[in-house]
């Protein structure tokens, strides 16, 4: 039997889709766009082409993310919440915080050893410390958002930046500029206030995994993040598509649980 | 159980309740007679009526443009004046109303302005901002502003703390008496004292059919109902209202009826609601077919302590009584109560970015909840009037993550 899960995000649509034992066997991710509904139907698409399927093989899909309710060809609706603590037990499967920090929201996930979520929590309205906190300051820095993770990891310095608000964090970072400091210490500044934000966000406990767009493409958050806990910080395969893939386990189990109660 | 839940008919009586309050207000301001006294929603509103005004509710009024969705045009207007973003949402929307020249009363009674005050007597048991914003009209209209300051953080309620506010709600009548003409009359105190106290058990007895199960009421119907126990109470209008109300209940009941159709989860709710987004958070709810069958807000007026043979005493202990005047301790004691009497298998706490005193989340008391009581606990940021403060999407997905949670693990 094959699952499907689409996670449209903020800022990417991504769809996985899986066989029972809950391997990957196509995915795809684009930008969401504004038209959500297509974004999704073309990313399940894209999907199926790469596993070689047919949509009517499938037999169940889950969506989650901010445009949960526009993925037309979803059965269910589960949170992205459920869906990114699906995808990190499936990879860990025991007693688990999971970290996800996406393009606008970050969560904090709290798993038992039976992988049931004990408590989340997510940021407040502000968005620093999130994707688009990196986004913004890429911009601000003329940089390209690709070039962040290098920058941190070859810095030799690291800039203190003490402002919360992501304007004030940008006034700090020209100011920074004006004296002088190497852009390399002012990106590794910048990671240090992502992972500052989300430390401050709940107690960690158990194994830490991280999750979500902005891990995948900065690693290095994941280690600066294992520093500053003192243990190791857990990366699943693909953590940008941790979600639709932990949608697509979610669509197989309650496949599974139909299947038992019939 | 019927998946249809009818509308609760007594609204119709409380709509007409609601117009004849507002219209004697404004007729009372245009003539001159009898005297207005502005009070605050937890405030001696008895020694008001008994002494003859007609009394208008600031808080009510804030709550109106909240949920008129007005208070996000009004707010910048008060802010620009030097009343901070920060402050309570009430008073900026309701200053900034007053400044822009609008109210919603004149859409639904046709009423030109908030009727002018003669005296504004506030309590300081909800906040210190109802001072500040009395004290603004005050100097506006050059008018007295008088009031009762509370003991804060109060664990146990003593003696010395009754005597105090007793005191207090006594000085206050020489000012009255000169505003208003009347002697004050100990009599009718008592009777509008007894009064208060009717209505009070009433709202007790219509908020406790939130505990059967099904509820019967939630706390998106207890918004609504609760408008005679704020601005009637001390009448014997609001004791006809709850008598009539309450037959209703038992109809419904009797046939069946929920609050939330195919209700399978019940929930407290901690903090104000958000007044903008209550459709919104009531459809969330029903489509998720979990009922808030409990509230801190909503269960703020039951005051229990009324006694018409001792009405000073007896309203210094009622308004010094109230869950917003007390210490953690008891905070704590009494939701848990509430959890467990109404059968709430989570809580949510709204951290009112406006309203301190009403975010009862911010010192530690969900993680309390959670690891000591094994209560779990959502927050979700917002505000009662500012919507600024509150993102749909994320409040949507918290609630539905938080039910998720709650239903995973009882599966």
């Amino acid at each position: 039997m094959f699952f499907g899960g689409i996670d449209i995000g903020a800022s990417a649509t991504k769809a996985a889709l899986i066989d029972d034992s809950g391997r990957l066997l196509g995915s795809a991710m684009l930008r969401s766009g504004v038209d959500f509904t297509g974004s999704a139907q073309k990313g399940m698409e894209m999907a199926l082409a790469q596993a070689g399927l047919e949509a009517g093989q499938v037999d169940g899909i889950f969506a989650c993310g901010y445009g949960r309710k526009n993925a037309a060809m979803a059965q269910e609706t589960r949170t992205e919440i459920a869906c990114h603590a699906a995808g990190a037990y499936h990879h860990f499967p025991q007693a688990l915080t999971v970290v996800d920090i996406g393009g606008q929201d970050n969560k904090i996930i709290k798993l038992n050893a039976q992988g049931l979520r004990t408590s989340f929590k997510m940021n407040r309205k502000c968005a620093a410390g999130t994707g688009a906190f990196l986004e913004e300051m890429a911009l601000r820095l003329d940089l390209p958002l690709e070039s962040l993770n290098g920058l941190a990891e070859k810095a030799t310095e690291e800039a203190t930046l003490g402002a919360f608000c992501t304007v004030f964090t940008a006034t700090e970072v020209l100011s920074k500029i004006r004296d002088g400091v190497r852009i390399e210490a002012l990106v590794k500044g910048l990671f240090r206030s992502v992972v500052k934000r989300v430390m401050e966000m709940d107690i960690f406990e158990g194994t830490v995994v991280m999750t979500g767009g902005v891990a995948e493409h900065n690693p290095y958050l994941a280690e600066m993040l294992s520093l500053e806990l003192g243990r190791e910080v857990l990366l699943p395969p693909l953590p940008q598509l941790n979600g639709a893939w932990g949608a697509a386990i979610l669509a197989r189990d309650f496949r599974a649980r139909q299947l038992a109660s019939e | 159980m019927s998946e249809k839940t009818p509308p609760i008919q007594a609204t119709k009586m409380m709509k007409k309740l609601m117009a004849d309050h507002f219209l004697a207000l404004d007729r009372a301001a245009a003539e001159g007679s009898p005297k207005v006294a502005w009070c605050t929603s937890v405030g001696p509103a008895e020694l008001l009526i008994a002494m003859g005004f007609e009394v208008y509710y600031p808080e009510n009024h804030g709550a109106l443009l909240g949920a008129s969705r007005m208070a996000t045009d009004t707010i910048p207007v008060a802010n620009a004046l030097g009343y901070s973003p920060e402050i309570c949402s009430y008073l900026t929307a309701d200053v900034g109303a007053f400044l822009k020249g609008i109210t919603p009363l004149t859409k639904a009674y046709g009423i030109k302005g908030v009727p002018k005050p003669d005296v504004l007597v506030f309590n300081t048991n909800q906040c210190r901002d109802v001072q500040d914003w009395f004290e603004w009209y005050g100097r506006h209209f050059g008018v007295p502003a008088i009031g009762v300051r509370t003991h804060r953080g109060v664990g146990e309620v003593r003696d010395y703390m009754v005597a105090d506010v007793a005191q207090q709600i006594k000085d206050l009548i020489p000012t009255l008496e000169q505003v208003s003409g009347n002697k004050f009359d100990i009599d009718r105190l008592r009777e509008v004292v007894g009064l208060s106290k009717q209505c009070t058990e009433q709202w007790r007895a219509v908020l406790e059919y939130g505990a059967r199960v099904p509820a019967q009421m939630n706390f998106f119907d207890h918004t609504i109902h609760m408008a005679p126990a704020v601005v009637l109470r001390g009448r014997p209008e609001a004791v006809e209202y709850y008598d009539t109300l309450l037959a209703e209940l038992v109809e419904r009941e009797k046939a069946g009826y929920s609050a939330v159709p195919g209700e399978r989860l019940r929930l407290y709710w901690d903090g104000m609601p958000v007044w903008g987004r209550l459709r919104m958070l009531a459809e969330l709810m029903n489509e998720l077919k979990a009922a808030i069958v409990c509230s801190t807000y909503c269960n703020s007026w039951i005051f229990g302590a009324f006694d018409a043979n001792d009405p000073f005493e007896s309203m210094a202990r009622a308004y010094t009584e109230l869950f917003i005047v007390r210490d953690e301790a008891y905070k704590e004691n009494y939701m848990l109560e509430h959890v467990k009497r109404y059968g709430c298998q989570g809580i949510i706490f709204h951290d009112a970015k406006t309203c301190p005193n009403n975010s009862n989340s911010r010192y530690g008391l969900p993680q309390r909840f959670a690891e000591v009581h094994g209560v779990p606990s959502l927050v979700i940021n917002g505000d009662l009037n500012d919507l600024r403060c509150f993102s749909d999407e994320q409040a949507k997905t918290n609630i539905e993550a938080f039910v998720e949670q709650i239903e995973e693990a009882a599966a």
